[in-house]
């Protein structure tokens, strides 16, 4: 007794459909979600994943079913079928993958909106958006130091801002990223904060001004599946809040020189009143800092090689010593870049 | 596509690779003006590239020429322009009189476009030892030297390929009614040189 | 119409010509396009082993965290290397060079290629100038990645970074020369009988891929010259020190570089599309869609470039215009891929090596398909962008798609190439290895990029060193595949069975003469028959196909 192929095939369509979508949602391949940024994200990609998956097996189940089914046997004569193409099933495999290809595109559009991809503060027509003026000195001096090419003011600001939610509004936390070879520094102009890690409060709106002083580097969070070239001369800025108290990696994401891959720090993710606690520390040192930098700058540190200088500030903002060697070795006159920035 | 075959499958590889090369181009129509121009074409796909590029850096900068860049001198590129474009007009010349097996008119006509060239290549010499800026002196510097720089080394190239047909053709070669690629090909080369500094005229200078 | 029903493999010994060509005419300026294709494909074959070499260098680097095996700097130079010799080196020299070269004449009715000393000049470019790159390695190699991104180009590894540049100039003029020969060979060298719609799929491919040679290939001569006034002569074109834009040369290079995949990965379309009908006997699936397909990747090739540049600091509306664009270059191939699919479905597939091989194609090729249309979406390319998950999947289509496809097309050509069989025991174990091999190195490496893992470094988070010794051992796999393939060809190339000038009874031109070619191709002009596809039986209906 044969079961008519039309069963058959509505039978391996269900199952397909079921093992896509289930495979969709539970591939756990992506590590853990810290903000609503990223939830959506995963939800694009368990979109995608879905329906990957359903193509996949297709694919592959037609190749293997064919190399079985119409396998030549040895001995046997004769050609397949004479068939040269089928118009309405070529139309047929034309139009579903447009529809969804398009089905992806808009879902992507509306997620990208979401994240903040549109907000127009963050569409290159706004120079140095949300950077407080007056208390900035910091980032002034972010701005003006060593190489950093200085005069004329560039169209900045590009990267994924606001969440529409919040457009318009300052960030609850600016930091001012810099980044170079080999590590990163945050300062926060507000509190008046330097730090070799990123600390940030869970639910407040975060915007990372960043830089790079040297060669373009890029910003990673895979945990908030953020990404965002720093590009030197150019601000590009990184807008998020996180939903997870949590260490996350913060990692460059762009073949920056020979110690790229240990270019690596975290991203804290405090609960509000660790962040108090956090902050009442660092000024506290911030205070004896200015002190040993006041002591330093008297020392002329001019005079010292790069690597020298910053022995004492490297282990402080988490900078590993061999990437302090080998800055000196790249020859960069970086001594009162990172002194601005302390100071 | 004609052309008797039969008893070349005996003759050993290099007497073959050498029948091949002297009457390569009398077994099929002759494609090197079509080649010439698909050429040309990837040619126009560099400067088009280096003209989007000039246009970027334009258009990302706040300010274009930068500021402190001396105003370019118009007087100067201006005859240029007009020397060069006058000598499309004179090759063309060139190819009608070969057409008439004018050989004499081809010598007089392609002599008198590459002197036309020289000059050319002469005030954009002079104009360049003029100027007040240098290949460094900022980004509207750079593209202006080397944007004009590569299209003068277009002309160099224009020049001696008219400068090399004239010489087969003083040598009693074998330009004739049937037989111009050269002058022909010399010409589609000197026009599409031609074109390119228009364009490079109008975004260096006009704009 | 149908072409005769012989048992592919059934070799009949008279009709054997074989041509005492001696081994010296392939060290010579020959100007034979066949001499030319073997050339390009030798030439290829040796830098695509020093570029695996260096592959497993990086791989038993990545086997453990640490930067152990070779300096970080060494260990950049390594993978820049690698980049840019299997892509300059070895595809594009194998797949327009190699494959174009040999087959496009033949399959056309030629005699030879339209400027066949220009053919020979492009071709004589290679060689030395992969030697100078390959010195570059012992003379301060580039270490920026074959992307070479400014500014980090121009302060590391200066002397190597020239003679990237200079090296690149000249591979790229290489290939400029050769997309003129096979778009007017094309165009205008077919036999008069043959019509546009009468060419095989192969030549379709072709035209494609040398319009984007054409197009693409000399706007990056443009950003290389810009690049190398910044390292030679201190301008500022893409420095910001002096207020250069870096963003300017990565919009050039990728206006090159994209189109370039395709300039890759066409020809070998092309490839498939040939083999698969003469395995299966049956007619290509919808002739006109995959013809045209190729044409509409070849354009839309051209709009998609910013889509590597997700993160470069793009505008929204520029990111989502690229993400549309890139999305929709799915629908042709998808195109292409189910028209392979449905010419097998119902066939009488004869499962040799080439059809293994060509199987093997669509198998990754799709993986490497579905991962892109992924990456095209901004929000998840912006988390992917730059890690393991863009390794994984270029190389999918690369090794996945080009290397399959080469592996697809040699297997099928040699009898045609050489006039005899190569062995099918000792291809297929080659084909195992490299696909397992192959899946066992890239697979993990998916799964490396969405966990956390960025491309491009020496020292790595010690969570991903398991899967990276995965992949680190399929890599070793991958390596030892190639000897059977390289003992197999030599051994039979000289003592191999003798195949008959058309041993898969396949109907298009370059199978209707003597095996391997006589000097000038054909004794006496063809004259088309049949189409390229004419196979089939026509009595089955279409009654199978309903059921798909």
């Amino acid at each position: 007794m044969n079961i008519p192929s039309s069963i058959t095939t509505l039978l391996l369509g269900i199952g397909l459909t079921l093992v896509s979508l289930w495979y969709g949602q539970n591939h756990g391949l992506m590590p853990v979600a810290a903000s609503e940024g990223a939830t959506h994200i995963d939800s694009l990609f368990n979109a995608m994943m879905t329906i990957s998956t359903g193509l996949f097996i297709i694919v592959q189940g037609v190749i293997v079913y064919c190399a079985i089914k119409f396998r030549r046997k040895p001995g046997e004569l004769g050609d397949g079928a004479a068939i040269e193409g089928n118009v309405p099933l070529e139309i047929l495999w034309t139009a579903i993958p447009a529809a969804i290809v398009l089905w992806i595109s808009i879902y992507s559009f509306e997620i990208y909106n979401e994240m903040g991809g549109f907000d127009p503060s963050a569409d290159g027509m706004h120079a140095m958006h949300g950077m407080p003026a007056g208390k900035g000195s910091a980032m002034a001096a972010t701005m003006d130091m060593g190489d950093v090419p200085k005069g004329s003011p560039r169209i900045s600001a590009l990267g994924v801002g606001a969440s529409p939610a919040n457009q318009g509004k300052a960030a609850a936390v600016n930091v001012n990223v810099l980044g170079l070879q080999y590590a990163w520094i945050f300062t926060y102009p507000e509190i008046n904060i330097t730090s070799g890690e990123l600390h940030v409060p869970v639910g407040k709106e975060v915007q990372l001004n960043m830089n790079a002083q040297d060669v373009i580097h890029a910003v990673w969070i895979p945990q908030l599946r953020l990404k965002q070239d720093v590009i030197p001369g150019t601000e590009t800025q990184l807008r998020f809040t996180t939903n997870k108290v949590g260490t996350y990696p913060l990692r460059c994401a762009e073949l920056c020189g020979g110690y790229h891959g240990s270019m690596v720090t975290q991203m804290i993710v405090h609960t509000p009143e660790e962040y108090d606690t956090w902050i009442a520390s660092q000024q506290q040192s911030a205070q004896a800092q200015a002190e040993i930098v006041k002591q330093t700058i008297a020392m002329n540190p001019a005079n010292l090689s790069p690597a020298k200088y910053l022995a004492p500030y490297a282990n402080e903002m988490g900078v590993k010593p061999e990437m302090v060697e080998h800055l000196h070795h790249q020859g960069m006159e970086m001594g009162g870049s990172i002194a601005s920035v302390i100071k | 596509m004609q052309g008797s075959v039969s008893d070349q499958t005996q003759i050993n590889i290099e007497s073959a690779s050498e029948s091949h090369d002297s009457h390569g181009h009398h077994e099929h129509p002759d494609f090197r003006i079509f080649g010439l121009i698909v050429f040309l074409v990837a040619e126009g796909m560099i400067f088009l590239g280096l003209f989007i590029a000039y246009l970027a850096f334009r258009s990302m900068a706040p300010e274009w020429p930068p500021a402190g860049t001396p105003k370019l001198e118009l007087m100067l590129p201006g005859i240029n322009t007009v020397i060069l474009l006058g000598s499309s007009l004179v090759i063309h010349q060139a190819d009608t009189a070969i057409k008439k097996n004018d050989v004499k008119g081809l010598q007089l006509w392609f002599g008198l476009t590459a002197l036309m060239g020289i000059i050319f290549l002469g005030g954009q010499l002079y104009e360049y030892s003029h100027l007040e800026f240098g290949l460094r002196t900022n980004l509207f510097a750079s593209t202006f030297y080397v944007l004009t720089g590569f299209h003068g080394l277009h002309v160099t190239v224009g020049v001696l390929l008219i400068l090399s047909v004239l010489w087969r053709s003083m040598k009693g070669e074998h330009y004739g009614t049937n037989n111009h690629f050269g002058v022909e090909a010399a010409e589609i080369y000197w026009h599409f040189v031609d074109v390119i500094w228009v364009i490079l005229f109008i975004l260096l200078y006009l704009l | 119409m149908t072409a005769e029903l012989l048992i592919p493999n059934q070799t009949s010994e008279d009709d054997v010509v074989i041509h005492h060509r001696t081994w010296k005419d392939y060290f010579t300026f020959s100007t034979d396009h066949k001499v030319i294709g073997i050339q390009y494909f030798v030439t290829g074959f040796i830098f695509y082993i020093i570029g695996g070499l260096l592959a497993e260098g990086i791989r038993t680097e990545l086997a453990t965290p640490d930067a152990d095996l070779v300096d970080p700097s060494t260990y950049n130079s390594m993978f820049t290397m690698h980049g840019t010799i299997m892509i300059f080196l070895w595809i594009v020299p194998a797949g327009t060079g190699a494959f174009a070269n040999y087959l496009l004449p033949l399959m056309i009715g030629a005699r030879d290629m339209a400027f066949p000393k220009l053919n020979a000049v492009a071709f004589w470019i290679i060689p030395p100038t992969g030697l100078l790159l390959i010195l570059s390695f012992f003379l301060g190699p580039a270490q920026a990645g074959w992307t070479s991104y400014p500014p980090l180009s121009l302060l590391t590894g200066k002397v190597g970074e020239g003679i990237w540049i200079v090296t690149l100039l000249l591979l790229g003029t290489s290939s400029i020369l050769g997309g003129i020969n096979f778009f007017t060979t094309i165009l205008k060298m077919r036999i008069p009988s043959m019509s546009m719609m009468q060419m095989p799929l192969f030549c379709w491919a072709m035209l494609a891929t040398s319009m984007l040679m054409l197009i693409a290939t000399p706007v990056l001569a443009g950003a290389l010259i810009l690049l190398s006034f910044d390292l030679i002569a201190g301008t500022a074109f893409f420095n910001p020190v002096g207020g250069g834009e870096p963003v300017v040369y990565q919009h050039m290079f990728w206006f090159y570089s994209h189109p370039a995949v395709y300039i890759m990965v066409l020809p070998f379309f092309g490839v498939i599309s040939e083999v698969i009908p003469v395995h299966c006997r049956k007619p290509i699936f919808g002739y006109a869609a995959i013809a045209y397909s190729s044409m509409v990747i070849s354009f839309l090739g051209l709009i998609v470039w910013a889509h590597h540049m997700f993160t470069s600091g793009t505008p929204p509306w520029l990111r989502m215009f690229f993400m549309i664009t890139t999305m929709v270059i799915a629908v042709p191939t998808g195109i292409k891929i189910f028209g392979w699919l449905a010419t097998m479905w119902g066939g009488k597939i004869n499962l040799n090596t080439p059809m293994l091989f060509a199987m093997g194609f669509i198998s990754t090729f799709v993986i490497g398909g579905i991962t892109g249309v992924m990456l095209a979406a901004v929000p998840f390319d912006i988390h992917v962008h730059d890690t393991y998950f863009v390794v994984a999947h270029l190389h999918y289509v690369l090794f996945g798609g080009s290397v399959f496809g080469i592996y697809t097309g040699i297997y099928h050509w040699f009898p045609k190439v050489t006039g005899r069989h190569i062995d099918e025991t000792w291809g297929k174990i080659h084909f195992v290895l490299t696909y397992v091999g192959f899946n066992v190195t890239f697979l993990p490496m998916h799964v490396l990029g969405l966990q956390g893992m960025p491309r491009r470094i020496a020292m790595y988070a010690p969570e991903f060193q398991g899967l990276n010794q995965v992949c680190t051992y399929g890599s070793y796999v991958l390596a030892i595949s190639t000897v059977p393939f390289l003992v197999n060809a030599i051994y039979c190339a000289y003592k191999g069975k003798p195949a008959g000038s058309n041993p898969w009874n396949a109907l298009t031109l370059d199978w209707q003469t003597t095996s391997p070619p006589e000097i000038e191709n054909f004794e006496v002009l063809p004259v088309l028959k049949t189409g390229p596809y004419d196979y089939g039986d026509s009595e089955e209906e279409e009654k199978e196909l309903t059921a798909v």
